[in-house]
């Protein structure tokens, strides 16, 4: 189970920013996705029209959210699957505990799910007896390594090469110690070597779902590696874990927001594997599980509708906001200290958690506003984060210091001549402590801003009140 | 119970009740006529530039095609692959009737049995169903003669595709399966489980870096069957130019 450590995010953050092995991978990391989201996005002229399709997709299926989700379950049980309502992660361990004890389940394997952490699964199977066997390539190694995934889709995110060399060698002794890693696709090779023994011999299989389809019942999942497929074809049971925002009407509704997920998540113009799973073999089939289940889970969604936080539920979990997020990108997904990371984790988190214990992510911000801008299905994330941290507010739990600062600068945001004073005052000295450079490295009462990052330093010509005014005099 | 729970819930967020009769009657229209949102240019091309642009999104997805002209030369293209590659010319079979009608024994170095895959099986050649240009993707529904283990177990994966399957984009592919396929369990005409597939398997965990070959096929190939006179490439004399650049491919 994760342990929440999100009230501890300024030592998890500052333990990050430590961290050598983690800046590198982070630095490694977060170009790629970027320039590869750029690149698709690109190639497709109608991404931004598709962007305001999907918002409303979303928004329609929410609003009408108990009707879609009746349908859905109809039409899972006319295609011979079985729903399991859970409104709490309890509900959905002990859905999925006996639906593995029924098949006599003694190993399980298991495609990538966010939810799957949420509920802590794979703890409250291995207390049990049965042994989850975790299979996406970056979901395998945190198992190894018994941590948690530190980006929605690509759980390493945090780890360098020489780390899976290393914990492979430390796992896999029935290996030659002596045998080398020449390139990445080694490291893979013996993960899928090792991995397909598991599959073949798993009685159960446990997938995520990206969507739901009403219409016609299914689950679909969306990957690249094919572990997924493996994991729901093999076994004599399926199991799919699925929140309850997951639903969507109709195929072409699902195809429009697929047209944003990969490009969104991976800059893939569609990712390798899209599969739709509907019930339970068919006679005549040949291959397929004969159980289909849906564990289909609320854990404090329904919460959110209603509230001004509802717009975060259209989230299809492609993590283009923690990839093009500042502070994720430095402290990388660990620090925030539950399941969801970056600007989504920011919001979801303390509307999953409260907001007592994750007040400080939606604070970890710059609102810089990049999240929103690269949103699929335009959630507006800043506006969201600003929402918890007036609630964190009202409800006192913003720490005194923070309060007194907020009470000096309402102090002067409420008197516009002694604030321009000030400002004034206050760029003139930085500029001239810069003297001429960029930004500060140091800067003597700010340490605590310029451990983590630079301090730009203000540009030349004064206030933007008093460029404004030379502007207007200049007309 | 949970269900009610939660039903509940959302509608106490919504601030309703159930939905009234003649709401619910909108949405099952919406459901019943599941209309098409924006469908991206790109694939609203003429018959050949459709199949062009599939080939093209195919390889670029690190998959290969060989396009024949006539059925009967798709056991000699499998041979030549397999050869190619170097892998014994061993593969099991979807035991699909389209399949096992084509003349196997012209090529007797071949062996295949047409069952469902196996993990030892290095080869498989599948039927394709249908394709999708716009992003060069197959389109594999189950079926007792289009097993799934055959798209994920072995190591080379073959797909034999007509080029008359191939539509511009995925709404038109689900119409071909709304269309033609009535399953014996539902009514409906969703199989148990349908798998879009893009190129070969692939994984980027280790540091963000593409590698081919996770856990599906390492080698995604399609025979390409030319059967449609309008789709045969755009320079052929004797390809009839499309009319219509948006009508899907007939059924």
């Amino acid at each position: 189970m994760v342990q929440i450590t999100s009230p501890a995010f300024k030592q998890n953050a500052a333990r990050a920013l430590a961290d050598a092995g983690l800046q590198k991978a982070l630095g490694k990391a977060k170009g790629a996705f970027l320039q590869r989201r750029a690149e698709a996005v690109a190639r497709l002229p109608e991404f931004e029209q598709l962007r305001d399709i999907g918002r409303d997709i979303k928004n329609h299926t929410l609003a009408n959210l108990d009707f879609y989700l009746e349908t859905f379950a109809a039409n899972v049980e006319r295609a011979g699957g079985k729903v399991h309502w859970c409104s709490t992660a309890e509900d959905a361990r002990a859905a999925v505990l006996e639906i593995c004890r029924q098949a006599g389940a003694r190993t399980v394997t298991k495609g990538k799910s966010m939810i799957s952490e949420e509920i802590g699964i794979n703890d409250h199977l291995e207390k049990h007896g049965i042994t989850p066997v975790e299979t996406d390539l970056g979901e395998y190694i945190i198992q190894l390594r018994k941590e948690h995934p530190s980006h929605i889709i690509a759980p390493a995110f945090h780890l360098n090469r020489e780390d899976w060399e290393a914990d492979f060698r430390r796992m896999h002794t029935d290996l030659p110690a002596d045998r080398v890693f020449n390139e990445r696709r080694d490291i893979l090779a013996e993960a899928r070597t090792k991995l397909r023994q598991r599959f073949i011999a798993a009685d159960v299989g446990i997938t995520g779902a990206n969507f739901l389809i009403a219409e016609t019942g299914s689950s679909v999942i969306v990957t690249n590696e094919g572990n997924g497929d493996l994991t729901q074809t093999l076994p004599r049971v399926h199991i799919a874990l699925a929140s309850i925002e997951k639903v969507v009407p109709t195929l072409e509704d699902a195809t429009s927001l697929l047209r944003l997920l990969a490009r969104s998540a991976t800059g893939q113009d569609f990712s390798v594997y899209t599969t739709f799973s509907t019930g339970a073999r068919r006679p005549g089939d040949l291959d397929g599980p004969e159980e289909y289940h849906v564990v289909l889970l609320d854990n404090g969604r329904t919460n959110m509708i209603g509230s001004e936080f509802q717009e975060m539920l259209r989230c299809i979990r492609c993590a283009a906001c923690m990839n093009h997020c500042p502070v994720y990108g430095v402290t990388g997904g660990h620090a925030y200290g539950w399941v969801y990371p970056g600007p989504m984790g920011a919001v979801l988190t303390p509307s999953l958690i409260g907001v007592d214990k994750a007040g400080h992510l939606p604070n970890a911000s710059t609102f810089c506003g990049k999240c929103e801008s690269v949103c699929p299905v335009k959630i507006p994330l800043p506006k969201m984060m600003r929402h918890w941290r007036e609630r964190e507010f009202e409800r006192h739990l913003t720490p005194a210091g923070v309060r007194r600062g907020l009470g000096v600068w309402a102090w002067f945001a409420k008197r516009p001549g002694a604030y321009r004073l000030a400002t004034k005052t206050a760029i003139g000295a930085l500029s001239l402590l810069a003297r001429g450079k960029g930004a500060f490295r140091s800067l003597p009462l700010a340490g605590g801003w310029t451990k983590g990052r630079d301090l730009p330093a203000p540009e030349p010509g004064g206030t933007f009140m008093a460029r404004y005014a030379k502007m207007q005099r200049g007309r | 119970m949970s269900k009610d729970a939660i039903l509940g819930a959302i509608r106490r967020g919504l601030k309703r009740g159930p939905l009234p009769a003649d709401q619910r009657a909108m949405l099952d229209g919406r459901l019943a006529t599941h209309p098409r949102h924006l469908i991206p240019q790109r694939s609203r091309v003429s018959r050949p530039e459709q199949v062009a642009l599939f080939v093209r999104n195919v390889e670029k997805e690190f998959g290969s095609v060989t396009r024949v002209a006539d059925a009967k030369d798709i056991p000699g293209a499998v041979a030549d692959y397999l050869a190619a590659q170097n892998l014994a010319p061993r593969f099991v079979l979807a035991p699909n009737p389209e399949l096992q009608e084509l003349p196997w024994s012209d090529k007797p170095m071949l062996e295949f049995e047409a069952r469902r895959a196996q993990p030892s099986d290095a080869v498989s050649v599948q039927h394709g169903y249908a394709a999708i240009a716009e992003t060069g993707t197959l389109m594999l529904p189950s079926d007792p003669a289009r097993p799934t283990t055959l798209n994920i177990l072995a190591e080379t994966e073959i797909v034999v595709l007509r080029a008359s399957r191939i539509a511009g984009a995925y709404e038109e592919a689900w119409d071909l399966l709304r269309a033609e396929r009535t399953d014996a369990v539902t009514g409906g005409f969703m199989p148990r489980n349908v798998m879009l597939v893009t190129g070969p398997s692939r994984s980027a965990d280790i540091e963000q870096t593409l590698e081919l070959g996770a856990h599906g096929p390492r080698r995604l190939h399609i025979v390409l069957l030319d059967d449609d006179p309008a789709a045969r490439s755009a320079d052929d004399p004797t390809a009839r130019s499309a009319n219509d650049p948006a009508a899907p491919p007939t059924p």
